[in-house]
C-alpha cells in the first residue's frame, strides 16, 4: 500500500455500443488496487486526450471492440504527445487482428491485449511499465 | 517554480500535475501550496451530496452548462469516498460529463479513497486551493452521501447541495438529521418520477421543523436533471446564497471557521504522520505494546510517554 498508486483512465472509443470488455477490465485493475476512471461510451480521440490530461493519469487503457482501431489509437497517442503529456502510457485491448499490432506499436501503442489474454497480464504489464 | 507558473496560466497539464503531487503530500507540492494560497479566495466553492444514483452528476453537468454560457470558469471536482479499502476504485462520474472534457474553460477531476483515514478530505482540501488559485470562478465538488465523510468534504463548500429522489424506499429515508443542518439548498431531482412532490412537502415540513434563525431559508427546487429541467432556477438560487453570504457577513465567518478546522486538521494529520513513522523507525513501539498487553503497564501511561518523547 505504501507503493504509489496507478490511475487508469479506461475508455472506449468508437461507436459501437458494448462496453461490457471495458468494465471487466475497469472492474480487475480496481480490484488489482489500481484507481479506475472510467468515462463511458463514445468517447471521441480528443475527448479521452483531454480527460487523460485533466485526471493526470499514468495509463490510457483504450477499449475497442471493432473496427477504427488503426485510426482512433494512434490518434490519442498523437495527442496526448500535443499537450505534452506524451509521457503517459497508452494500452489497448478487443479484437484485433494480429497483423495490425505491428503497426499499433509503431505508433505509439505500448501493448495490445487481444480477448482471452488473461487480465492478469495486462496488470502485469502496466505495474512494470509504469515509473 | 515552473509548474506553479503553468498552472496558473491554465494549463491544465500543469493544474493536474499539482493535484496529483499535492494528494502525494510530494515536497514541490507544499512549496506550491505555499506560494498558492495567496491567490485564494475568488472561487464561490459548491458542494453537492445526495445518494449514489440521485443525479448529482448529471445535474453538475447541466449547472456548470449554464455557467458556461456565462464564461464563468468552472471546475469539478468528483469524489467517490466509497470504493473499497484496497486503494482500488471505479469512478466513474465523467460519463455523465463527457461535452465538458473538450471544454477549455472547465476542469474535471475524479477523486477517490486514498486508502487512509483523512487522505480524502486533505486530497479535495489541496485540489480546491490549487483551482482557487488558477482563477476558476466556481469550484463544485460532487460527493456521495454516505455517512461522515459527505459531512467532512462539504464543510470546505461556501454553499452546500443536497440532492433527494423520489421513491428511495421508506420516504424520509435520505432526510437524516445531520443532511437537513448540512444544506443550504435542497432538490428533489427526477421529479419526474412518482413522490416527488410528497418528498418535497415531506422535507419542507422537515425544515421547517428544524429551522434554526437565520436570514437564508434553505429553498427547495424541483429538476429533471437528465431534461436541464429547473436547472437555471437552481443556478440562480446558487447565485443568491452567495450573494446572501457576502451581504450578511457570513462568508467571513464560514471562511474563518473553516481555515481554523484545516489548520487543526493538517496539524493532526502531520502529527499522525510524524509519531507513527518515529515510533515504527525506533522499533520500541511493538515492545511496548507488548507490555501494555500483558497488563506490565497501561495505555494512558504509554500514550503519555510517546507524547513526551515526540515533543521532545
Ligand atoms: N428519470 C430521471 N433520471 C435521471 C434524472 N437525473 C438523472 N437521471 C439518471 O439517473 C442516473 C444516475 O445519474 P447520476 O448523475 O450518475 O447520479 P449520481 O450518482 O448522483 O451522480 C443516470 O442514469 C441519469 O441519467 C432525472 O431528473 N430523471
Ligand atoms: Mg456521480
Amino acid at each position: 500500500m505504501a507503493e504509489k498508486l496507478i490511475r487508469v483512465l479506461v475508455a472506449k472509443p468508437g461507436l459501437d455500443g458494448h462496453d461490457r470488455g471495458a468494465k471487466v477490465v475497469a472492474r480487475a485493475l480496481r480490484d488489482a488496487g489500481m484507481e479506475v476512471i472510467y468515462t463511458g461510451l463514445r468517447q471521441t480521440p480528443e475527448q479521452i486526450a483531454a480527460a487523460a490530461v485533466q485526471e493526470d493519469v499514468n495509463v490510457v487503457c483504450l477499449s475497442l471492440l471493432s473496427g477504427a482501431h488503426n485510426h482512433l489509437f494512434p490518434k490519442v497517442v498523437q495527442l496526448l504527445k500535443e499537450k505534452d503529456a506524451g509521457d503517459i502510457l497508452v494500452v489497448g485491448g478487443g479484437v484485433i487482428p494480429d497483423a495490425d499490432i505491428p503497426y499499433l506499436k509503431e505508433n505509439g501503442i505500448a501493448e495490445i491485449f487481444t480477448p482471452g489474454t488473461p487480465t492478469s497480464k495486462a496488470i502485469e504489464f502496466i505495474t512494470s511499465h509504469v515509473q | 517554480m515552473e509548474l506553479l507558473k503553468e498552472a496558473r496560466n491554465g494549463n491544465k497539464r500543469a493544474i493536474a500535475r499539482l493535484i496529483t503531487l499535492a494528494e502525494s503530500e510530494a515536497e514541490e507540492a507544499s512549496h506550491a501550496l505555499q506560494q498558492l494560497y495567496a491567490y485564494t479566495g475568488g472561487a464561490h466553492i459548491v458542494g453537492i451530496t445526495g445518494p449514489p444514483g440521485s443525479g448529482k452528476s448529471t445535474l453538475t453537468d447541466k449547472i456548470v452548462k449554464k455557467l458556461r454560457k456565462e464564461d464563468k470558469k468552472v471546475a469539478i471536482l468528483a469524489v467517490d469516498p466509497t470504493s473499497p479499502f484496497t486503494g482500488g476504485a471505479i469512478l466513474g462520474d465523467r460519463v455523465r460529463m463527457s461535452d465538458l472534457n473538450l471544454d477549455e474553460g472547465v476542469y474535471i477531476r475524479s477523486l477517490g479513497t486514498r486508502g487512509k483515514l483523512g487522505g480524502l478530505s486533505k486530497a479535495v482540501h489541496y485540489a480546491t486551493k490549487i483551482l482557487d488559485a488558477c482563477d476558476y470562478d466556481y469550484i463544485f465538488i460532487e460527493t456521495v452521501g454516505v455517512g461522515q465523510s459527505e459531512v467532512d468534504i462539504v464543510k470546505t463548500a461556501d454553499t452546500t447541495i443536497v440532492v433527494m429522489v423520489p421513491g428511495l424506499g421508506d420516504d424520509i429515508q435520505a432526510i437524516k438529521a445531520g443532511i437537513l443542518e448540512i444544506g443550504d439548498l435542497f432538490i428533489v431531482n427526477k421529479s419526474d418520477r412518482d413522490g416527488a412532490n410528497r418528498l418535497s412537502i415531506e422535507l419542507q415540513m422537515m425544515l421547517d421543523l428544524n429551522a434554526v434563525k437565520s436570514e437564508w431559508t434553505p429553498p427547495i427546487n424541483m429538476t429533471v436533471a437528465s431534461k436541464s429541467e429547473g436547472v437555471d432556477e437552481v443556478v440562480e438560487k446558487i447565485k443568491n446564497h452567495f450573494v446572501y453570504l457576502q451581504e450578511s457577513g457570513e462568508l467571513t465567518v464560514r471562511r474563518r471557521q473553516r481555515l481554523e478546522t484545516e489548520i487543526i486538521d493538517l496539524v493532526i494529520q502531520k502529527l499522525t504522520t510524524y509519531m507513527t513513522k518515529k515510533m515504527s523507525k525506533e522499533g520500541s513501539y511493538e515492545e511496548e505494546l507488548n507490555r501494555v498487553f500483558n497488563k506490565e503497564t497501561d495505555p494512558y501511561t504509554l500514550v503519555n510517554k510517546m507524547l513526551n518523547e515526540s515533543l521532545k
